[in-house]
């Protein structure tokens, strides 16, 4: 018997090593249903917004605060996180995933109050998808500033 | 029976994406926090390198309703921003094009803290 150290890697290979493909399938399944329930949500308040003759640039806008309505509504009653457990992915990588990871810590920390507490926490997971993500559309922006000026 | 069709390629296309953060999850280290900024991140990339748009095209809300959608709003925003206003088009579209959303997160979240006491973890 080795002597390694106990590293999280390691860890992590003896739970893999452990875990059954049955259940390791089983939350690909998870994932994939509730995921794709959730999109069709969205694609049915999409044609919703469309009977109500939401514009192109409204339409979007009114689907996405729909969704982000029932995530973080779901979060308040504790309903979310249960479904989270099941879903795992399924429920987090969708809008209503981004919903959750800024309602939740802020219902958490309430008790550090409504400024550091509340209005802090709610950027614990969406401050680094937004500084990134922002980021990211910037460098996009300008470098095709910069291709369009190459080309024409 | 078109109306099936959208539902059904939403449904495919947002499960599969979902299962590639589920594969994530499973197989790598990588936290929770760390997969969701990959994910928005490579919607902006994806956007730039004129990929993410046909997936759009395809299946409606099963591209968009993800979190690499929200990438693809933002990289399209700078994109069109720098059409209209050249140069600083690049800092305004990302956030204007996604304003509704990331102000709905922010106020309902905050509504949500104001009104619900925390719950045990499931």
């Amino acid at each position: 018997m080795s002597r390694q150290p106990f590293t999280p890697d390691r860890y992590r290979e003896l739970v893999a090593s452990h875990t059954p493909p049955s259940r390791q399938l089983r939350g690909y399944l998870r994932a994939f249903w509730v995921g794709g329930t959730i999109c069709v949500l969205g694609q049915a308040l999409t044609l919703w917004a469309e009977k109500l003759n939401l514009g192109e640039i409204t339409a979007p806008m009114f689907t996405t605060s729909a969704l982000i309505f029932l995530g973080t509504t779901l979060t308040g009653i504790g309903v979310y996180d249960r479904i989270g457990k099941y879903a795992g992915a399924g429920s987090a990588i969708p809008v209503t995933g981004f919903a959750n990871s800024v309602a939740a810590p802020a219902i958490e920390f309430q008790r550090e109050g409504a400024v550091m507490g509340v209005g802090a926490r709610l950027f614990t997971l969406a401050g680094p998808v937004l500084a990134y993500g922002i980021a990211s559309s910037v460098l996009v922006g300008i470098a095709y500033w910069l291709a369009r000026g190459w080309v024409l | 029976m078109d109306t099936l069709w959208l539902f059904v390629k939403a449904f495919v296309v947002g499960g599969l994406i979902c299962d590639v953060g589920q594969l994530l999850i499973m197989r790598t280290k990588l936290t929770n926090a760390r997969i969701l900024v990959l994910f928005v991140v490579s919607g902006v990339l994806l956007t730039a390198l004129g990929l993410y748009k046909p997936l759009v095209d395809f299946a409606g809300a099963g591209a968009t309703v993800p979190l690499t959608g929200f990438g693809y709003s933002l990289a399209m925003g700078a994109i069109e921003a720098v059409n209209r206003y050249g140069f600083w088009g690049a800092f305004v579209g990302g956030i204007s094009r996604t304003a509704a959303g990331i102000t709905a997160a922010i106020v309902f979240g905050l509504v949500n803290a104001l009104v619900f006491k925390p719950h045990a973890k499931p």
